[in-house]
Order: structure tokens, then sequence, then C-alpha cells
């Protein structure tokens, strides 16, 4: 009687159940020729694998490291942000001395000194088409790689009210940068138009009007979602999702996210986002939460889940990503790849993972 | 006799017969420099006039697509100034619907204008009036265009010859037995790439940024697809799916798709991306490049093969090639194992004064491949006979023989491949790279010297190998060998003028390596196809390391006396003639008549299209916010800029530059002299690096670098953006 009762106390709880994904991690560090621990960015472009570094751009192709620093014509050692050109497979490192592109074994380097790049620390680079868009510290670039013109966007030409920009994510509609400490800069390719999107609380962290606006003016990443149309942003206080209407903002103390702030957010569509925070990968399927990490307490694999209704239990795991200060992620297929201050990552899938399994549970 | 170019010439008699009394009426005849200088080979035409009245008479007749001249009245300071540049379409008069004039004008207050728009049937009758005044002008100054073959094929049955003339923008067909020409199709600007199929030819027009499909039963341009700056290349994949050119100007490969006729995506190559060759697989494209990579100041040149994966369209890898800068055609054993690239060697970091020990230029190969292993590089030439510019070459179809056009030693060399890679196999790693300079090592592997026309450049086998086909640009014709005797068994005349005028004739001069001792180059070798090289000299025995010069665009040059980097030289007559003789070929010097041609042909050199201006002939605004930087006369503070350090005043008149001599803090340690010639800045886009010895690897190096005190300038109180502006204004001169 017992086990009936028990079964059909737990089918609400399966009609509910969310998958949520679960990785086997594999770590690479310096021991296993990552040129640095300290890992900024990743980008995969098929089988290779792009990692930014604070000491140099390095491969990983066949098993194997290769390293490029300035005396390869790299622009600085420092690699901040690697995006691939998807036509091409030329690779954009966005560096603390200027950008460079690799391009089947040559690296060509543009400086502020060099070409029209407005400033040599360079924070993110997004490729579009024929264009390559830079986030500089002093205002964002758009080089045509077609004319070789480059464009320069600052406060005398658009919106923004302070001109470092951290980051860029470009579709073929849009194109957006977080402005750290400028909230978010949208630029229409048909129009040729800026708009800009602050915080309706001003610059502070009170959230006055939740669900109003962009959640903090501080913005550090954005991800532009095309086919979507959905922008997620992410700032050192909290996260926002924008449908071109409307807001939804994301804090820790209402959601799964593990910490306020965030180095990056990469959407997978218009539901799924990936967040990189200071505390743990976070990701969200449009309801329910997952976060990867070691424990902060004790430092052993942990995955934490939270569903729609604010439950959160822990997953078995025996793997975690190599620290928990986590940088940004890239996407193989099913597997991600993570970027941390103490190594680089690889989550291979393993199996859904099914809430019915339940081991904690919170009333 | 060319039929068109006869037809036309009979044309223009009569219709300048009926309009030249009108013509006159509206404008006043200039000193015929302009159409002098764009008689040869260019058929432009054009006159010089002084004034307003050009463009006011414009306006009252309505003419639109007219005989609108350059109109200059050079000035300083707050004199009027008038421009107007004028860039045309070669077109057979009234017959072709794509004769389009571009006026960029300035007004008296610096402000752009347009061209008059066209108004219906008054405006009709008006442009014919001016078609026909126009053509008065140039009664006394017809132009003759010479064919100028530079590339050939032959159709898989070895019937038919397609040949590219850049010099008429013509497809020239003929009959490989009987020689005789069966056709002439009309193609883009300055057609200098070739590509064969078994329905189609492909011509990359280099100056129209195109490339014409011409149905090769039909004679017809079928389709004009859209390409990069300047392509000089191009080749159709064997699936019919894609077309690829090399774009020079735009140092990138296009990928263009043929379904849609629209160019997917653009690769990275090299500086000067000019030549495409597939290997006999086709799994892969080779790219080559006539400058080398811009690198380090004053190191050895870096040039590189651009190996294309044609599966997936992409760049897959980057050959280097170390102390080259130059390189042409490649060719590929059938069985793929051997590749050789056409190339030259400059000795650019030494002092030009060793000329007969062969320090300026090796005529040079690399051969790469399975059949070497390691890529080595080994000369062409002789220990005391150079055998300059090789520029194509074509590999027998039993890999028995390679043979390589010289195009300044108008000869076609020989070599046989089994003692050549023989010779290779034998050296040791160390030995291999000491065979880059050795002049010693062709006695091993050449065997014939063949000599042919005038400048050749493009060859083609015949399917059997049997017969070997070369364009000689500078004959108009096509040189037939036998392989197997190893001689000149018939020469095809592809109908060029016969009467060579004198810019002809210089032209011949400048591509001719005989004035050098022992051959070793002509002008072209540093002037490559009459441009530049991208390279850095000491070229006189005044101290080692002192006074080194970047090369520069021979473009426009005339009317920008004196020349050489410090104003040395009055003209280009001493420039070319004593100077050259004295310094660079230490050798037989031009007779005053050959000199008097040698310069006409740099005068008359004509000028490539700007790849930066809008189409109508306006800036951007960009450009515009460049241009009035460039002209201002006040610093953002507003204090007044000295007069001699504004840019509008040493870089000022149709050419940019006042023909001073100035010193604006660019001099080095290893100069003789700050002072220098102010430079022209027409094209100034395209000749990286800069000032006068490269030390500025871009234009905006010139000012973010090398202009610490505002001596070259004031820049330093300008915004990155603005500066940034400035550089868009300067690639549009």
């Amino acid at each position: 009687m017992k086990h009936w009762l028990a079964i059909l106390a737990l089918l609400p709880l399966a009609a509910a159940a969310q998958p949520m994904p679960r990785f086997h991690w594999q770590n690479f560090t310096t021991a296993d020729g990552l040129p640095d621990n300290r890992v900024f960015s990743v980008a995969v472009d098929g089988a290779r694998i792009w990692a930014g570094t604070e000491n140099g751009l390095a491969l990983y192709e066949n098993g194997k490291w290769k390293v490029f620093r300035p005396a390869d014509g790299l622009a600085h050692r420092a690699v901040l942000y690697v995006a691939v050109d998807k036509r091409t497979h030329d690779v954009w490192a966005a560096t603390m001395g200027g950008l460079s592109r690799y391009s089947a074994g040559r690296i060509d380097t543009f400086t502020q000194l060099n070409s029209g790049l407005p400033n040599d620390v360079v924070y993110g680079v997004a490729v579009q088409g024929d264009s390559v868009w830079a986030a500089t510290a002093a205002g964002a670039g758009r080089l045509n790689t077609r004319t070789g013109e480059w464009s320069l966007f600052n406060e005398r030409n658009t919106p923004m009210y302070e001109i470092w920009t951290y980051a860029v994510s470009a579709g073929t509609s849009k194109v957006y940068y977080a402005v750290w400490g400028a909230g978010v800069l949208e630029y229409d390719v048909k129009s040729e138009r800026w708009k800009d999107y602050n915080d309706p609380d001003g610059e502070t962290e009170m959230v006055l009007f939740k669900d109003q606006g962009l959640i903090h003016e501080i913005t550090t990443s954005v991800s532009w979602m095309e086919q979507d149309k959905i922008l997620w942003v992410a700032t050192y206080f909290g996260a926002s999702r924008y449908d071109g209407r409307n807001w939804h903002n994301f804090l820790q103390k209402d959601s799964g996210l593990p910490s306020d702030f965030m180095n990056q957010v990469k959407g997978v569509d218009g539901n799924r986002v990936w967040f990189s925070t200071d505390k743990g990968l976070a990701y969200y399927d449009g309801e329910n939460w997952a976060v990867y990490r070691p424990s902060l307490q004790t430092g052993k694999p942990e995955m934490l889940v939270r569903d729609a209704q604010g439950k959160v239990r822990q997953v078995e795991t025996d793997t975690a990503p190599a620290h928990n200060y986590i940088f940004g992620v890239d996407f193989q297929g099913n597997d991600i790849w993570v970027a941390t201050a103490k190594g680089l990552s690889h989550g291979m899938r393993i199996e859904e993972e099914v809430t019915q399994n339940v081991t904690r549970r919170h009333d | 006799m060319n039929m068109i170019g006869h037809n036309r010439e009979c044309m223009q008699f009569v219709m300048s017969k009926l309009g030249a009394m009108l013509y006159r009426s509206y404008y006043q005849l200039g000193d015929g420099r302009l159409a002098e200088k764009h008689g040869a080979g260019a058929g432009v035409m054009e006159q010089a006039v002084h004034s307003d009245e050009c463009f006011a008479g414009s306006q009252i007749a309505g003419w639109e697509d007219a005989t609108c001249g350059q109109a200059i009245a050079q000035g300083k300071g707050d004199e009027k100034r008038l421009t107007n540049e004028v860039q045309m379409r070669e077109a057979p008069f009234l017959e072709d619907h794509d004769w389009l004039v571009r006026c960029a004008r300035k007004d008296s207050q610096g402000r752009p204008g347009r061209p008059p728009q066209a108004k219906g049937l008054p405006h009709f009758f008006g442009l014919c009036i001016a078609a026909l005044a126009g053509l008065a002008g140039t009664i006394t100054a017809a132009p003759l265009r010479y064919p100028s073959p530079v590339e050939l094929a032959v159709s898989p049955d070895g019937a038919r010859l397609f040949v590219v003339c850049e010099g008429s923008d013509e497809l020239v067909l003929a009959d490989a037995h009987s020689g005789k020409v069966t056709g002439r199709v009309r193609v883009g600007r300055v057609p200098k790439g070739l590509w064969l199929t078994d329905r189609y030819a492909y011509v990359a027009n280099s100056w129209s940024d195109t490339v014409s499909v011409v149905d090769t039963e039909s004679h017809h341009v079928t389709r004009t697809l859209p390409a990069g700056f300047e392509p000089n290349a191009v080749f159709a994949d064997a699936a019919g799916t894609a077309v690829y050119t090399a774009n020079r100007i735009s140092n990138d490969i296009s990928v263009i798709d043929l379904a849609t006729g629209m160019e997917t995506r653009r690769l990275a190559a090299g500086r000067g991306a000019s030549y495409l060759t597939p290997s006999p697989d086709g799994q892969s494209l080779y790219c080559t490049h006539i400058y080398p990579n811009i690198g380090r100041h004053r190191t050895p040149p870096e040039s590189e093969i651009t190996i294309v994966d044609a599966e997936h369209q992409i760049v897959r890898d980057r050959q280097p090639l170390h102390n080259i800068a130059g390189v042409f055609h490649v060719a590929f054993s059938r069985d793929g194992r051997l590749g050789i690239a056409c190339q030259l060697r400059p000795k650019n970091l030494v002092p030009l004064a060793h000329v007969e020990h062969g320090w300026v230029f090796g005529d040079s190969l690399t051969l790469f491949g399975e059949d070497v292993g390691e890529s080595v590089q080994v000369l062409i030439d002789e220990l005391e006979q150079y055998y300059t510019m090789p520029f194509a070459v074509a590999i027998a179809p039993d890999k028995s023989a390679a043979y390589i056009s010289t195009t300044g030693a108008n000869s076609v060399t020989v070599i046989d491949i089994a003692r050549l890679l023989k010779f290779v196999r034998s050296a040791s790693s160390a030995e291999r790279r000491a065979l880059a300079n050795d002049l010693s090592a062709s006695a091993h592997f050449v065997t014939a010297r063949i000599p042919v026309g005038r400048a050749p450049k493009g060859i083609a086998l015949s399917p059997n190998g049997a017969m070997l086909y070369v364009a000689n640009r500078l004959d108009d014709t096509i040189s037939v060998i036998d392989t197997a005797a190893r001689k000149v068994v018939r020469t095809i005349d592809l109908g060029g003028p016969k009467e060579l005028t004198p810019q002809r004739r210089g032209e011949q001069l400048f591509f001719d390596a005989r004035f050098a001792f022992h051959g070793g180059f002509s002008c072209a070798n540093c002037h490559i196809e009459s441009t530049f090289d991208g390279l850095q000299w000491d070229l006189e025995p005044d101290g080692f390391g002192k006074d080194i010069v970047d090369n520069r665009l021979l473009e426009d040059v005339d009317g920008t006396e004196p020349f050489k980097w410090n104003g040395g030289n009055p003209d280009l007559e001493t420039e070319c003639g004593p100077r050259t003789e004295k310094f660079f070929y230490r050798s037989q010097s031009y007779s005053r008549a050959e000199l008097g041609d040698l310069v006409a042909y740099i005068k008359a050199m004509p000028l490539r299209p700007n790849r930066y201006r809008l189409a109508n002939g306006e800036l951007t605004a960009a450009q515009e916010r460049g241009k009035d930087i460039f002209e201002r006369t006040r610093r953002k503070d507003g204090t007044p800029i000295p007069e001699t350090n504004q840019c509008a005043f040493c870089h000022a008149g149709r050419h940019y530059t006042n023909q001073t001599q100035v010193n604006v803090g660019s001099g080095k340690w290893s100069d003789r002299s700050p002072i220098i010639d102010v430079p022209q800045l027409t094209n100034i886009a395209l000749t990286a690096p800069y000032l006068h010895d490269g030390s500025a690897h871009s234009l905006e190096e010139i000012w973010t670098v090398f202009n610490p005190k505002d001596t070259h300038g004031v820049t330093n109180d300008l915004t990155k953006d603005e500066l940034n502006d400035l550089i868009e204004y300067l690639k549009t001169l």
C-alpha cells in the first residue's frame, strides 16, 4: 500500500521532470601542454579547440596542444577572447595588445598604431559575414575584411556614454555590445542605427524595477540568438533576457544562479542558456537550473539541480570543471568546453539526468 | 589588320570632321598632354582644358558621358582650383552600353560636383554633339591599341588557342594549326587571367573587377561575375560549382558560386595575389603573389604560396617562400609529384653596388612536392648571363621537360626534369639551401634557351606536348615552338597595329633586360608589371646602408618632377637615363631616341581605377570628414597651422604634390639628408609600406609612429576616429 502511495506521490514530479545535462569532465592544465591555466576564452571549430590564455593562444588538435605567442606574430600573450569565422575557419584573437587573425598558419595583427583598431586592449571580437567587430577599451570597431575599411564607434556617434566595450555578439540582423558601465548597445544592420539599453534603476545595485529593463549597467557579456530574436545579457549583478519587448531578470536570490557575478553568457537558443559565474557554471533550460563546479566548501565535484518550484538537490557526480571561476564556454555538439581560472575543461555529455531519482527534497 | 580598330578609326575621322567646329566652340583645347598620356594602349578620349568651361560647357550641352577631359588649374592658397578627374571605360564609342564616365569634380570651394544628368532627346542630341566633338580632339592622337597578349590556353583537342589580350580588352581565338585568328570577344578592362573548360572560357578582368564567362562556341560573353579588387587570375572547379579569383589589390581570393553568380566568401591570401593553379587532382588550388607579405623593415622578404582546399573552399596551408619577392606562375607534373613556382630572389638588403656579382636579382624556381621532399630553390641563371623574370612554367606531359618563359630575356628556358631531380636529390640539406644562390647550378639541368618574341608571358603546351605556345606581349604574337626541335616553327600574328608608337617602343624597352650587365634585370624587375615590388633598396654607392629608399608606383608620375626620393633628378630623362645606366645597369646605356621612347611610355602609363571612391565620384561621410582634416588650416583648438605644415600645401594639385623638397622630420640616421621630394599621393592606398624608406608599415603609422612632433602635418590633436577618417580620405586619392 505504501509502495503504491509513493508511486502516486511521485507522479506529479514525473510529469514535471526535465532532463538536465550531465557531463564527464576532462580537465587540461599546463601539465597537459596548456600554456597557462588561466583560460579567458574557448572557441570550438569542429575538431579544433582554441583557447585564449594568459600566456598565448592555444590550439588543441589530435590530442596535442600547439601554442602561438608574440614571437609567432600574436599581438599579445594575453588572449581575452577567441572567435572563429565559420566560413573560412580563420580565428580572431582579442588580446591585451591588439587584434590578431590566425589563418592557416599565418598571423596578421592589427593594432591601434598600424590600423584603424580603436584601442589595443581588445576584450571581445565577433565575426559577421565579411565584417569583424571588435570590443575595445576605447570603443567599438568594425573591420570590413574586403575593403580594409575600419569604422569606429564611440560616444561621439553612438548613444554609449562609456566607451569601455567589453563584449560583442553579432547576428545577421543585429550586433550587440556589452558596454561595461553603460549597459547594452544595439546596432541594427539594416538601418545602421544604434540604440542603447540601460538599467531603469540607474547605476545602483538596487533592483527597484525588476523585469522592467536591463538588470545592471555593468554588463560583461551579450549573446544574441538570431533565430529566436532573444538577447541574453550577463552583468556583475545579475542576468537579463530580452525578447525585443519584455525583459526578464535573474538574480541569485530568486533563481538557480550560483552568483550574480558573471563573466559570460552564451545562449543555446531563446530558452536555454549557459552562465559563466565566479561560483560555478550554470545552465538554465527555461525552467530548471543546473550548476556544475567543485564544491565551494569541500572542493569535491558537485552538480546541483534546481527545479521550477525552487527545489534544489544534488546529483551524484565524480567529475567537475577545473575551477568554480568560469570565464566562458563553447559547444562541440552535445559536449561543452569551459574556460576557467585554473584550466580548460571538456564536458563530455553522458546521459540526460531524470529528476525522478530524487535524493533530496525540499518541502 | 585589326578590323575593329580600322572601322573605329574611319568612324572617328568622319565624325571628328563634323564635330570639330561645334566642339571647339565649347572647349578650349589644352596641350593634349592627357590625350598623349592615355594614348598608348588605352583608347581614351581626353583633352586637357583649363577653366570652368569644361563644367559649364557640359552643363550647357547636357553632356554626360562625353569627352570631359581633365581640367586642372593648379593653385595654391586661395587661388581657384578646379579639378576634374575622369576615368573612362574603354568603349567603341556609341556602341557600348557600358560606356561610363566618372567625373569627380571639385569646384573652387572644394565641393564635390556631379556629372550632369541625361535629360531625354535634347540631351541625346547634345550627347551626339559631344561625342562628335570629343572625337575631334583625338584625330591627331588616335590611340593605337596593341593586343598585348598575356595568357593563353589550348583547347583539350589541341585545335584552338584562347589568348587573353590585356591591351585590347579581348579574348582572341585562333586556330592552333593554321595560326589564323578565328574570333575576337570583347571582355572587361585589362583582362589578365584565363581558365578554360570544355564549354567556357573564364576571363579575369583586372580593372573591371569582374570575370567574363565566354561561351567558346558562340564566342559571346554569357555572364559577368563580380570579383574582388583587381582579379588577375581565375579558376573554375571541375564540378562547375565555383569560380575563384586571385585579387591583387585586396590580397585575397574570391569564391563565387556559379549557381547564384554571387561571391560567397573571401579567403585571406598573401599580398598581391595574382595567379592560381589547381593541383592535378583538383583537390587544391595554389595561389601565388607578386608582392612579398609586409614584414619588419629591412628584413628578408617573405612570400607564400596560399594553398586552398578546393573541396571545403578554405585556406588549408601557406607554404612560405624565404627571401622571395615576386612569385608568378606555378605548374605541376601530371602525376602531381612535382610542383614548380617561378619567382624572383631580390638582393635588396645589400647595396646595389655589385651588379656584376649577381647582387640584384636571382631568377629562381621553387621546387616542391614528393619528388623533391623538402622544397628547394634553384636559379636558372648562369654565371655570366641572367634570364630574368621567369613568369610562366609548363611541364611536359611525360615529365621530360619544363619550359619557362623569361620575360626580360625574350626567351624560353628548357629544363631537363630528370637531370634537375637528380641534381637536387644528390644535394645534402645544407647544399640544398645553398642552391638558392648558386649561379652554376643551371648548367646541370638547363638544356636550351629558345629566343622568342618580346616580353614572353603566358605559355601553354599542346595536349600531346609537341608544341609550346608562347604569348609575346610586346610583339602581339604567339611563338609556336616545336618542343622536339626546340625552336620556333611559326609565329601567329594577333593583328595588332603595325605602327609602333614611342610609347610602345618605350614599353618594349621597359621590359627588356638586355641593357643591364649580363642581362640581369629590366625596369620591370622592380616595377613589376609597371607597378612596384614592395621592397626597399639601397640603390647608390653613397655608402653602404645609406639612403634606403622604398619602391614606388609609376602611374601618374608625369608632371611630378623632379624625381628621385630627394628630388635630385630634374626629369625622367635623367632619372631613367644617366642615373639608370650608371647606378643600375652598369652596362649599355639607352640611345637618345630610346630614352625618349622609354620616358614616353612611363608618362603614358594609364591610371588604374581607384576602388575606394563611390561609383558616382562622391565621398562617403567618413571620407568627407577626412578631406576636411586634410584641408584644414587650424588645429582643433583654433590655433593656426603654419601653411607649410598643412597637408594640402605640400600635397597640392592634381598629383597631390607641390613638387618641392622639404624636411618633414621623417629622416633617419641612415639618410645623408632629411630633405625629401614631396611624393604624389595617387593610388597611395596600394603602395605600402610608406615614407621614403618604407619604414611605416601602413598609412596609420606615418602619424601614429613617425610624427611625434607634428612635423609631417599636424595630427597629434586628432582622435583615433578622426585619424581614421583622414586615412579613408587618402585612400580615395
